[in-house]
Parts: C-alpha cells; sequence; structure tokens
C-alpha cells in the first residue's frame, strides 16, 4: 500500500523520463552525496574518537597536569600502577568482585523475569510494565531512593527484615561488607531493559520444539534444558560480552552512594571512580590516561577471551555473527 | 495441536465398537475425570504464575511507592520508620521549588535534553541511510567501525576531549554536552540502519527510476516510512541526556547556574542538610517526566531495545 502511494506522489512526466537510463544510473554512485551524510559521523570519529585516542595514548607516558606541558616519563605511569598505587589494586579488585557476582546474577534474573513473563496467557503486559519501568528511573534518583530505603536506621528495607525474624539486618550501604550488595541489588532492580531482550530471545524459540519435547515426554526442567537454553546462548553471550563492558564504566550508582554514606573505607570505590578522581580531581592527566588504556586493555582481553569460548557453548540457529 | 483429522476421528471410533458398552462408559467418564483434571491443572497453573508475577512486581514496584509516600511526609515523620504519611504534606511538592532553585534545574535539564535529541536525529538519519539503502566501497568497514566505537569505553576518550573543550573556554556550559551529539551517535546509526534495511529496496528502485534525487528519497520516502525508528532514538537520545550524570559532573559542576536535575540531586544533602522528605520529593519530581513517557511510548521504547538489543 505504502508503495502504490510512493508511486502515485511522482509525476508521470518524470517517470518516462528516468525509464531511458535505469541501467547507467545504477551504477552511478552519488559519492558526493554519500560523503555529505557520512560527513556528521566522519567529523566525529576524529575529533571525539581518533585524536583524543592517540593523544590519551601518547600521554599514558606522561606526566600532564593540564595547566604545564606534558613531560615524557616513559613507563613510570604503568610501574606506578603496578607496584606503588594501591587505590589501582584495591579498585580493580572491587571491580571485578561485583563483576564476578553481579554479571551472572543479572543473566539469571533477567532470565526468570522473563521466563514468568512468557507463562501466563493474558496480562503478561501490565507485568511488563511494571518490571521495565524501574529500568528508566535516572541513576541519581533511583541510588538516592536506595540509600534511603536501606538505611539500618529508619529504612523499610531492614524494617522489614527485622519484621520477619532477622535480628541483626546488615547495615548495607553504611557497612563496608554490605555496600557492594546493595549496589548489586540496585542493579537487579534496574533489570527491565536486559530483560526485554531475554523476553524477545525467549519469544523466538519455535513452538514445535516445546511440543516436540513433550509428545517425547520431557519434563519442564528438560525442555528448559535443552530447548531453552540453548536458544537463549546467543543473548547470553552478548550480555556477557556488555556485562564486562558495563563493569568497567560503572561510576553513577557508586559516586552517587558513596557521597551519600561517606564511604570512608572505600568499598565502593571502583575502576571508573579511579581514573575520574584522578583525573579531574586530582589533575594526573597523564596517569589517568594509562589508568584509562589499561582499561581498554582490560575490556579488550575479557571480550576475546568470551569471543573464542563461544564455538563451545554459543548456539546460532542461522549461523554466527563472528564467523 | 488442534483438533484430530475427521478420519482418525472415525477410526477411534470404529475401534471403540469393539467395546462392550460398559467399557465405553468406563472410559468416557475417565477422559471426562482427565479432562476436569487438566483444567484444574491448568487452574493451578495460573494462579501459581500470578502469585509469582505478582510478588514481584510488588518488589519491583515497592522502591517507587516509598518514594511517593515518603515524598509526602513531614521532615520527622520521614525518619521515623512509617510508611504512610500522616498528615500528607502535599506542600513539599510547592516548598521544593523554593528550597532548592528546582525550576533552575528543570529546565536546564530540558534544555540539554532537547538539543542532545535534536543533534542526536539530525545528524544520525544521513549516515544511516547511505549505511544501509546505497551500495558503495567501504560501507561494511565502515560499519565494522561504528559497531566498534559502540563498544570503545568513554575512558579512553574523555581526557583529550575534555582538554580539547578547556582549550575552547567551554568549561562550564552547556557546550560539551550539546555540541558532540550533533556529530551522530553510533548506537542510533546502528538502529536506525537495522530498520531502514528492512525497507524493501524496490521502493528506491522506482523512485530512482523516476528520477527522484537521493535526497529528496531519504527525507520524502525512507524517513516518513522509519518513523517508529527515529520516533525511538529521539526518545532513547533524549532520555539519556535527562538521566545522564557523568557529563553534567565533567563540564556543569563549576557553574551552580547550569545544574542539571542529576547534579542538583546528588547536591542536595550537602546543600540542605538531610530532608529526607524533600531529598524524595525531588527525586519524584525528577523520575515523573521518564515516566510519563515511557507509559505513552512504552511501545516505540520496547520495540527499539529489542531491535538493537542494548539501551542508548
Amino acid at each position: 500500500m505504502q508503495l502504490t502511494n510512493v508511486m502515485a506522489s511522482l509525476s508521470p512526466r518524470k517517470r518516462g523520463e528516468g525509464a531511458l537510463a535505469p541501467a547507467r544510473r545504477k551504477l552511478k554512485i552519488p559519492y558526493l552525496f554519500i560523503f555529505l551524510c557520512m560527513s556528521p559521523w566522519l567529523f566525529g570519529i576524529i575529533f571525539f574518537t581518533a585524536y583524543p585516542m592517540v593523544t590519551s595514548f601518547y600521554q599514558a607516558f606522561t606526566k600532564f597536569n593540564l595547566i604545564d606541558k606534558p613531560e615524557w616519563v616513559g613507563l613510570e605511569n604503568f610501574n606506578r600502577m603496578l607496584f606503588e598505587d594501591s587505590d589501582f589494586w584495591l579498585s580493580l579488585k572491587n571491580t571485578v568482585w561485583i563483576a564476578a557476582i553481579s554479571i551472572p546474577l543479572r543473566i539469571a534474573f533477567a532470565m526468570f523475569t522473563a521466563w514468568v513473563l512468557t507463562k501466563p496467557k493474558r496480562g503478561s503486559s501490565i507485568y511488563r510494565t511494571i518490571f521495565f519501568l524501574p529500568s528508566m528511573v535516572p541513576a541519581v534518583a533511583a541510588t538516592m531512593v536506595f540509600t534511603y530505603i536501606f538505611n539500618p536506621a529508619y529504612g523499610p528495607v531492614n524494617r522489614g527484615l527485622e519484621a520477619v525474624g532477622v535480628n541483626e539486618p546488615p547495615f548495607w550501604f553504611m557497612d563496608p561488607k554490605w555496600s557492594k550488595w546493595g549496589l548489586i541489588l540496585l542493579g537487579l532492580w534496574g533489570i527491565g531493559d536486559t530483560m526485554i531482550i531475554y523476553l524477545a530471545g525467549l519469544l523466538d524459540v519455535p513452538k514445535s520444539l516445546y511440543e516436540a519435547a513433550s509428545i517425547e515426554g520431557a519434563s519442564p526442567w528438560q525442555s528448559f534444558r535443552y530447548i531453552t537454553l540453548p536458544m537463549m546462548t546467543p543473548v547470553i553471550f552478548f550480555s556477557f560480552v556488555t556485562g564486562v563492558i558495563g563493569s568497567f564504566q560503572y561510576f553513577t550508582q557508586a559516586y552517587v552512594a558513596s557521597g551519600q554514606v561517606n564511604d570512608y573505607s572505600h568499598a565502593m570505590y571502583f575502576y571508573a571512580s579511579h581514573i575520574y578522581f584522578t583525573a579531574f580531581r586530582a589533575y594526573e592527566m597523564g596517569y589517568a590516561s594509562a589508568l584509562a588504556w589499561v582499561l581498554l586493555v582490560i575490556t579488550l582481553v575479557c571480550t576475546l577471551i568470551i569471543l573464542k569460548t563461544q564455538k563451545r557453548w554459543v548456539h546460532y540457529p542461522n549461523g554466527s555473527l563472528f564467523k | 495441536m488442534g483438533p484430530l483429522p475427521e478420519r482418525i476421528t472415525i477410526q477411534m471410533s470404529n475401534a471403540l465398537s469393539h467395546l462392550s458398552p460398559e467399557k465405553i462408559a468406563e472410559i468416557e467418564l475417565h477422559s471426562k475425570k482427565a479432562h476436569r483434571n487438566k483444567r484444574w491443572h491448568d487452574f493451578l497453573e495460573m494462579v501459581g504464575n500470578h502469585s509469582i508475577l505478582i510478588a514481584l512486581s510488588a518488589i519491583f514496584f515497592l522502591p517507587l511507592y516509598l518514594v511517593i509516600v515518603i515524598s509526602l511526609m513531614s521532615k520527622g515523620q520521614a525518619e521515623t520508620r512509617s510508611i504512610w504519611p500522616s498528615p500528607f504534606m502535599w506542600s513539599n511538592y510547592v516548598e521544593v521549588f523554593t528550597l532548592v532553585p528546582f525550576m533552575k534545574w528543570t529546565l536546564n535539564t530540558l534544555f540539554v535534553s532537547v538539543m542532545g535529541t535534536i543533534g542526536v536525529v539530525v545528524s544520525s538519519v544521513p549516515p544511516a541511510y547511505v549505511l544501509s539503502r546505497l551500495q558503495w566501497k567501504g560501507r561494511n568497514t565502515t560499519f565494522v567501525i561504528i559497531l566498534g566505537t559502540m563498544m570503545l569505553p568513554g575512558q579512553v576518550t574523555m581526557i583529550p576531549v575534555y582538554i580539547i573543550f578547556s582549550k575552547l573556554h567551554w568549561i562550564p556550559s552547556f557546550l560539551p554536552l550539546i555540541v558532540p551529539t550533533f556529530f551522530s551517535s553510533a548506537f542510533s546509526i546502528f538502529l536506525l540502519r537495522q530498520f531502514f534495511t528492512s525497507i524493501p529496496d524496490e521502493i528506491s528502485d522506482a523512485a530512482r527510476i523516476d528520477g527522484c534525487s537521493e535526497f529528496k528519497l531519504m527525507m520524502r520516502i525512507v524517513v516518513p516510512l522509519a518513523k517508529p525508528a527515529i520516533a525511538a532514538i529521539a526518545l532513547f537520545a533524549f532520555l539519556g541526556s535527562w538521566n545522564d550524570f557523568f557529563g553534567p559532573l565533567l563540564y556543569l559542576v563549576e557553574n551552580e547556574d547550569l545544574w542539571t536535575l542529576g547534579i542538583g540531586l546528588n547536591a542536595f544533602q550537602g546543600l540542605h542538610h538531610v530532608q529526607t522528605n524533600m531529598l524524595m520529593t525531588a527525586s519524584a519530581l525528577f523520575m515523573a517526566p521518564v515516566i510519563i513517557i515511557f507509559f505513552f511510548s512504552q511501545k516505540v521504547f520496547i520495540e527499539g531495545v529489542t531491535l538493537t538489543g542494548v539501551k542508548g
């Protein structure tokens, strides 16, 4: 229908004219038009990606405080990182810890919420809306709310825990041992966008597979284990990769939460926080650039490792995307 | 599985005719029982599913409920353990505008978000168009580079970009938050390209044969057909700016007149000691536009997430 509208909107005179030379027109590629269209992206990638990457790579080998000229120090920054900077190791440890716990938890929780959403015959869209809603909430506001409701003195969470018989509920964000769990729960609350991807994946699994399995007498667990899970591996794989990249950039929630509760022990001090404080509080731009490049290398290596393992466990119904 | 074909039903009734009437009655009773059992089972399953869903909904909704409830409490009550306001302090929603420059923060956030949205849409449609609707040398390489930049951690480019803006004397100002959006967003190009590719090529071919210029083809034919995808990138861009904290933290913090809601809210406690109720009032007002937008555009949103597998 839309095609006919398009045809009708073009005048008959022009149609006659063009019909003579379609073959020639096909060969001609409008390079000027292509260049003009690509130019916002092209200049963007030059000014905001390529040039900054080259500069920051150079700066990683310098001492640079934003005012004086960068001073070449060779590998000094990396030496400092590995052997002198305890905050580097602390932030790295915190980041690896939270990634190792929260990535699998997020995958499992997203899978579970999406799976229960596929169950009912009616009314699932209202639940879907409610599950998705928290992922829209601005991170600053969400963190404010969580530090309040997990407040040990008057927060409703501990009140609820006491009501069900937990005698000494944790101090959550106020306790270095528990503050990361507060952040993990905050992340799980905002699972909605990940869940939608899982939901789409689950709905894509052909119904005939489940029917065949149930005729063969497969238990619900078996059909989950041998049908759903293999069909979902591309989605799980994708969330693994984005999860690793995301963990190393995890900043806002941790920054806001530590500001709210005075995180003296630096339990919520992550890799991205370390870069931010080094660059924009201490103005050690050279050292911060070195930290950023180490971050890039770590994420690249992790991504490559996950990519390497995918042959063993990721099942692509239509062939691999990264062959 | 659908009803059985007629042939099989006839065969079955033939088979049944060999059996004694008592036997048939027994079988019928049995199948009725099985049927009733199945209905009972389905009913139980439905109750089970919905109870899990309702319990999960309660958990997801609880924090939002608490924000609203606490935002309506008095300062004293917010620091007790009550979960229902008495009295209802509707005045909090007026007071918050005088307690902090809430109006100014809102307008600043709105300005940055609207300009950022315009920037992303205007600068992402043309690249997505030529990447999906035209054949040219280097197209696939370009697309792979775009996908690569989506994965690139922002920290790697952050410092030199900051230095560029500081040399231009653009810090503090809105410019570092707005100008880069006019240089395309990799994510939006990706989303639009996915959608543009699904539009049949015949439409373009027909228009080209009729002598339609590429620019006209893009603006008059492809863009109108891709309205849902453009709506999706506009939404993602708007919400991305509205919810952004890191950008304003780098570029706006030094000038209080430029603060956005995120920065203001984060500084709230420092400005006014601990006024939990007001903090929640401000949080509720900060969330409200996002939630309202979501309710009106849920479909666009969910389709956008599904199309790309990522949120902007």
